[in-house]
């Protein structure tokens, strides 16, 4: 798996992979023109969703890559997992849900700070979430 | 990456230098705890000027030190947390409540000896 100018990806399977899909995005986002504050909006979503791939399923992807819908400009971030899936994602999706004694904040905190927001999980199969930031 | 931690006086100060993974976070609050107790520290302070994200878990760790510094009977304040990434905490849901904050190095000194001050500690740095 290796990153593109135009697409990130990067494999999730420890801390340290958190770190550098976290800087490659952030990377991605300077060469597409987002601005400081959408920056670290960016990397910290990243950061949020790889580190849900770590805890829930051991390991997953991170994929960014750049998106045009006339007449916007974004960025979109996918996190994408083979793991036990989510049994409720009305759940998760709720302030303050947590299973693993985070603090709950992940998913509806990542859903806040990113424009779009889709969750798509399927038992036993694994889960892909994928987020997208319009540049303002 | 570990985060140097100087000896200034009564306080601590961990001085973070680059993007931490959750393994040296975990280390530096493990640090600061038996440092507070080695130099009988009076206060910590962390700075964070070079940090471009506080996510949950680093949000999550900091709240953390800030409890057991306090326990082990010392203050902690935080310091240098960035316009942008002062966003995105609040984006997130992350306020860091309970947790004193300056805007850098020298106003967290200067609410070090305050704090020392009221509590009839020697002041440092004037």
């Amino acid at each position: 798996m290796a990153s593109t100018e135009n697409e990130v990806r990067v494999l999730i399977k420890s801390d340290e992979d958190i770190l550098s899909a976290r800087q490659e995005g952030r990377e991605l986002g300077v060469r597409l023109g987002f601005g400081p504050p959408e920056l670290a909006v960016i990397a910290t979503a990243i950061s949020e969703l790889a580190r849900n791939l770590l805890l829930y399923a051991k390991n997953g992807s991170i994929i960014c890559w750049a998106i045009e819908r006339e007449p916007k400009k974004g960025i979109v971030i996918q996190a994408t997992d083979e793991g036990p899936g989510i049994p409720d994602v009305e759940a998760v999706l709720k302030d303050g849900y947590s299973t693993s004694g985070g603090l709950g904040l992940g998913l509806p905190g990542v859903r806040r700070m990113m424009d779009e927001f889709a969750i798509v999980s399927h038992k036993g199969r694994g889960t892909t979430v994928t987020t997208i930031k319009w540049k303002s | 990456m570990q985060v140097p931690i100087l000896k200034q006086g009564p306080y601590l100060i961990a001085s973070v230098q680059a993007a931490l993974r959750d393994a040296d976070l975990i280390s530096l609050r493990d640090s600061l705890t038996e440092k507070v107790g080695t130099y009988r520290s009076r206060g910590v302070i962390v700075d964070v000027t070079a940090l471009d994200v506080l996510d949950s878990f680093a949000c999550r760790t900091l709240s953390d030190i800030a409890a057991i510094i306090r326990l082990r009977g010392a203050h902690t304040v935080i310091v240098g947390i960035q316009p942008e990434v002062a966003f995105s905490m609040v984006q997130l849901g992350l306020k860091l409540e309970g947790v004193a904050t300056a805007l850098d190095l020298e106003e967290g000194l200067e609410y070090m000896n305050r704090r020392t001050k009221r509590m009839g500690h020697g002041q440092y740095g004037k």
